[in-house]
Order: structure tokens, then sequence, then C-alpha cells
């Protein structure tokens, strides 16, 4: 177990080594920090001095080890255009992309597991055939669109809900400025927390339906039918249970995938958190803020994948542990 | 010799008919309409420089002063421009026809680019296993994690702001293609993976490695063959992925200019509009759009139906 958890960390570690060392490769490729600094008005003496001290002609491994060493002290470098520590930039724009992504998880949880179950066990049901076509639909369509719709109906046509930011919000245990606890919060979350969803859940139903569909049809399930059990105690403990296993490791991979999809869903609904800072730190070519940006997710990232790893680890039997 | 060749293909094409592919795509409608309505875009697309009323590539063809015209059936339409005109004066029906086209191209493009990666790796990975094979596979693993999209959305990002907007806007397409083709190569890797896996403990690769073949003909004419049932399936799948991939990229504004748009550039486009009335600039393309991929998927979920292997079994 020890020498399991030892070599993850370690892959863990190398993955985030490279992401940074991508991520500093690309500071060093856009943008000069001398003149976002002082400008054109500094004549080129006082310039190549200023390089000299601030070690922009340095090797760029001893550039890339000075840089790292910053990062790992929590220092990212300060936002050009913020004028502001990068990370704190980011830590202001992370509690909106996590409601964000709690309110699309709540669907998911909510509706994936019920209907992916039924579809498995009652798969000529009519209900079925809607929730299988219906999701199929919703794979096709994508998230921008899924917003654009939801905008237009219940925003412009309706007028029922807002259509862009975050409405009041509440701050939690002193740093965590929410929308999840205030009536108008959860109005303006309602329409992004729905198309962030609508991409995800189906994969998720289709997922959870044809998985535990082939565990209906392994042989101790037959033999638990045969021995008489009850048809609840089959499909929630022999099969379902089962079926979990194979949608821990995708449900992982696809918490990346929705913070990829945050950044179409903040743009559309002007939703003020990170993937919406990161778009308009590339548009004014921040490159602080964007390298910030890539190394937090590519930690959450990395995180993510190190505990769903870990944790398939512990609940399956069937992978050794201990050395290969 | 040629005759021979002929003969050779007739009966291959006897023997399609006769195979429970073409049976069951016969008696299956779902099927028949996708392909039918994959197969009408295709070919429209292709014929778009013959169809197309206007040239929306051509900026002289188009008039400011005709600009968010509504199309035919609404008030102040006008007949000329059937599905209406964007906020240049574009023709609507004339830049859905090219942007479908744009789409389906990069889709195929990165599909195929996808499939040549990830078709080497897996043959490699999985013939000869070991070290190379646990190495390879890890970094496939990595590679997913960092989905696709994430990816192409960062590459695209830092490309556009290195270069610049107007060299940018010349080789969008080719960058595109490139990025989600080589983001996209862990599932064709891990797929072939799989089926070299479960071929290699078969007895003609035992039998041809006993008469002297090299690992490098065994792989190529002897395994390969048995791993495409698979690979057709995912392929269709990822030909939708990867539209849907361009369409969210060219909304973000990081995908093809507005100068030569796609789907998903016709929606940005569209988008800014939206507020003030002019619904069709963005409701005709992302009809297109959505219809298009659910007919890819469509064909997709058809296809992983009939040739399941897991199915023949039972």
């Amino acid at each position: 177990m020890f020498a399991f958890l030892v070599r993850r960390l370690g892959q863990a570690v190398i993955v985030m080594l490279v992401i940074s060392l991508l991520s500093f490769s690309i500071q060093d490729q856009l943008g000069d920090p001398l003149r976002e600094l002082v400008g054109q008005s500094v004549s080129e003496e006082i310039r190549n001095e200023l390089r000299e001290e601030m070690g922009l002609n340095d090797p760029f491994m001893v550039q890339y080890g000075r840089f790292l060493k910053n990062a790992v002290q929590g220092d990212l470098g300060t936002s050009y255009f913020f004028k502001r520590p990068a990370l704190d930039v980011i830590m202001d724009k992370l509690p909106a992309t996590i409601d964000l992504v709690i309110g699309a998880t709540f669907w998911i949880l909510l509706f994936s597991v019920p209907v992916g179950v039924f579809a498995a066990i009652r798969p000529h049901h009519w209900f079925s055939k809607v929730a299988m076509g219906v999701s199929i639909v919703g794979i096709s369509v994508p998230v921008f669109l899924t917003a654009i719709f939801l905008i237009y109906l219940f925003a412009v046509e309706l007028g029922w809900l807002p259509s862009y930011g975050r409405g009041d919000t509440v701050m939690l245990l002193g740093r965590w400025k929410t929308s999840l606890f205030t009536l108008d919060g959860l109005k303006h979350l309602l329409l992004p927390s729905i198309s962030l969803a609508s991409v995800i859940l189906p994969l998720f139903v289709r997922m959870i339906r044809s998985e535990m569909m082939e565990v209906l049809e392994t042989e101790y399930v037959k033999f638990a039918w045969a021995k008489g059990l009850h048809k609840r105690r089959i499909w929630m403990i022999h099969a379902f249970k089962n079926t979990l296993l194979p949608v821990i490791t995708v449900g992982g991979v696809q918490l990346g995938i929705m913070v990829a999809y945050t950044i179409l869903t903040e743009t559309v609904f002007q939703w003020p958190g990170m993937g919406f800072m990161f778009l308009e730190a590339i548009n004014r070519v921040d490159t602080p803020l964007i390298v910030a940006y890539l190394i937090i997710v590519g930690l959450i990232f990395v995180i993510t994948n190190t505990v769903v790893d870990i944790i398939y680890g512990m609940v399956n039997p069937m992978v050794k542990i201990t050395g290969q | 010799m040629s005759a021979q060749t002929l003969e050779v293909r007739s009966s291959a094409w006897q023997r399609f008919r006769k195979s429970l592919v073409y049976h069951s795509f016969i008696h299956n409608r779902t099927a028949m309409v996708s392909a039918a309505v994959v197969a009408f875009f295709v070919i429209t697309s292709l014929l778009a420089p013959v169809l197309a009323p206007y040239d929306p590539w051509d900026q002289t063809q188009f008039d400011i002063m005709d600009s968010e015209l509504p199309p035919v059936g609404s008030n102040g339409a006008d007949q000329r421009f059937v599905l209406g005109t964007d906020a240049m004066g574009r023709d609507m029906l004339s830049t859905i026809l090219y942007g479908t086209g744009i789409s389906i191209m990069i889709g195929v493009f990165a599909t195929i680019l996808q499939a040549t990666i990830g078709i080497s790796i897996g043959l490699v990975s999985g013939y000869f296993g070991g070290r190379l094979d646990s190495f390879l596979m890890r970094v496939a693993d990595i590679q997913l994690s960092f989905t696709t999209l994430m990816v192409a959305i960062v590459i695209l990002a830092l490309f556009q702001a290195t270069v610049g907007l107007r060299f940018y806007e010349n080789y969008a397409i080719f960058v595109i293609v490139l990025v989600i083709g080589i983001a996209e190569w862990p599932q064709y890797a891990r797929t072939v993976r799989a089926c070299v896996l479960a071929e290699k403990k078969k007895e003609y690769v035992d039998a041809a490695r006993v008469i002297g073949l090299k690992p490098r003909a065994i792989i190529y004419r002897h395994i390969l063959p048995n791993t495409i049932s698979p690979l057709l399936v995912i392929s269709t799948v990822q030909v939708a992925n990867a539209i849907i991939t361009e369409a969210a990229l060219s909304f973000l504004g990081l995908g093809m200019p507005i100068t030569k748009p796609s789907l998903g550039s016709l929606i940005r486009n569209g988008f800014d509009y939206i507020f003030s009335g002019s619904w069709w600039i963005t409701a005709f393309p992302a009809l297109i759009l959505v219809v298009l991929i659910l007919a890819i998927n469509l064909l997709g979920d058809w296809m992983r139906d009939v040739l399941n292997p897991k199915l023949y079994d039972k």
C-alpha cells in the first residue's frame, strides 16, 4: 500500500514538474516583463542594467529554478493587468467556479444514477427509450449552444431568470464568497449549472446504463437470480456496486472535462470565475496570470487523478497495490 | 489483370451485401436516416462553390447595406437572401454551406491524424509490451486527463498571442487540425492496444511468428486488419467530437476566423446580436451543427451495436 502511494505521488510530482516547465517556457516566449514594468520611455542602458538585475539574462534553467522556488512558496508572479499577485487574483475567482462545479455536480448526482440504473434494469420501458434518446441529443448539443438556448428562452423571451453574473453572495468561513446560500445567487446559478451539467450528465447516464447491463449479464448475477434472492438486493447490492468501479475512474476524468467546460459556460454567462478570467488574461496577454492559471488547473487535474487512482486501487480488490 | 481485380471487387461488394452490417443497416431506420443526413451535408458542402448563391469568402460580394436582414417569411426580408444575412451583410445560406464544409473537413482530418498517431502507438505498445507499454499508457492516461478542449484552448490561445491575429487567420485551420489530432491520440492507442493484446494470444499470430515473419509484418498485415471494427466505431464518434471541439474553440474566438467561418465561428458571430432580436444568425448554424453531430453520433451508436464483438458471443 505504502509503495503504491509513493509511486502515485511520485508520478504526480513529475507531471507537475513537466507542467511547470511548459508553463514557464511560455512565460519566456510571450511578452517582455521589463517593458510591462518600465514602459517605452527608458533608455537602452538602464534597460540592460535592469535586465541584468532582474536576472533576465541568466540561463534558462537558472531562471526556471528561481521560478520553481517562488512557485513552491506560493508566488506565481504579479498580474500585469490587476497589478496584484497572480495567485490572489485566481483565489478571488476560484469560488465562483467552485459554485458552478458544485451546482453541475448536484444535477449529475441527482439524475445520473436513478436514470442510468432504471434504463439498465428496464431497457424496453418507454422511459428508458426516452432517456436514451434525450441523452444522445444532450451529447450532441455543444455546451455553449445549450447555454445560449437557455439564455434565449428563460432570460430573453420569458424573462424569468437573470442571464449573467453571480447575484448576491455571502461569505462562508471568511474566505469562500459563495452564491449557494442566497435566493438571488441560486437564481443566477440555475442556468449556468444546468448548461454545464447538460453535457456530462448524458455521458454518465449512458455509462452507468451500459456498465450495469454488462454486470447484469455476468454469471454471479445469474446465480443470484437462481438462488431466488430479492430483485432489489440483486440490482442494488450485487450489480450496482460493481457498476460503480469504472464509474469512479471515468468520473475523475470527467471532472477535468468539467473544468475545461467552465471556460465555455462562464464566457456565455459572463460568470466571474477562473475560466472567464483566463480568456480575458489571454486577450490582454497577461502572461503571469496565464501561467498561474495553467499551474493551478494542472494542480487540480493532477490531484483529482491521483486521488481517483488511489481510491480505485483501494476499492477494487483486483488491482494489486503492492508492486507490479 | 484488370478483369481479375474487378472480379475481386465485385465479390467484396457481394460479400458486404450478405454481411450482418449491411443487413442491419437496411433494417434500421435510424441508421439509414442518419447516414442520409451525413451524406447530404457532406455532398452539399463539397458542392458549396456551385450551390451557394454568393461567395462568403469574397468581401466584394457583400454589402454592409444588406446587414441583418431576416430570413424569407419574416418582416423586412429580402428575396435574395433565403436565410437572411449576418451583421456584415453576408448571405447566411452561402456562409453556412461553406462553414459546414470547414467543420466537416476539420473533423475528418483531425480524426485521420489521431488515428495515425494512436494506431501506431497502440500497435507498438500492445505488441511489444513491457516497460515501453507501461510508459506509453501512462503518458496516454495523463494526456487524457488533460482534456482535449483544455489543451486546445491553451495551445491555440498561446499561438494566437505569439504570432498575432493576421498571421493566425491564414493558418488557423492547420493548427486546429494539428492540435485536435495530437491531443486525442490516446483514444485510438488504448483501443488498438486492447485489441492487440487479445489478438496476440491467438494461433494465427503464433503461426506467423513461427514461419519467421518480422514483427512489423505481423503487426501491420496480420493484427491490424483484425482491429478494424472497434476502430470504425470510435472513428465516427471521434469525428463528431472533433467537430464539437472545433466549434467550441471557434466560439471562444480561438478557432476559425470570421472571414473564413466554421459553424462555431458563425454561432459566436451571431451570439453578439441575439439580444437585439437577430436570432437567425445564431439559430441556423446552430441547428445545422446539432443535426450534423446528432446524425454522426446516431450512426456511431448503431455501429457500436452491430460491430460490438461482445454481442456476437451472446
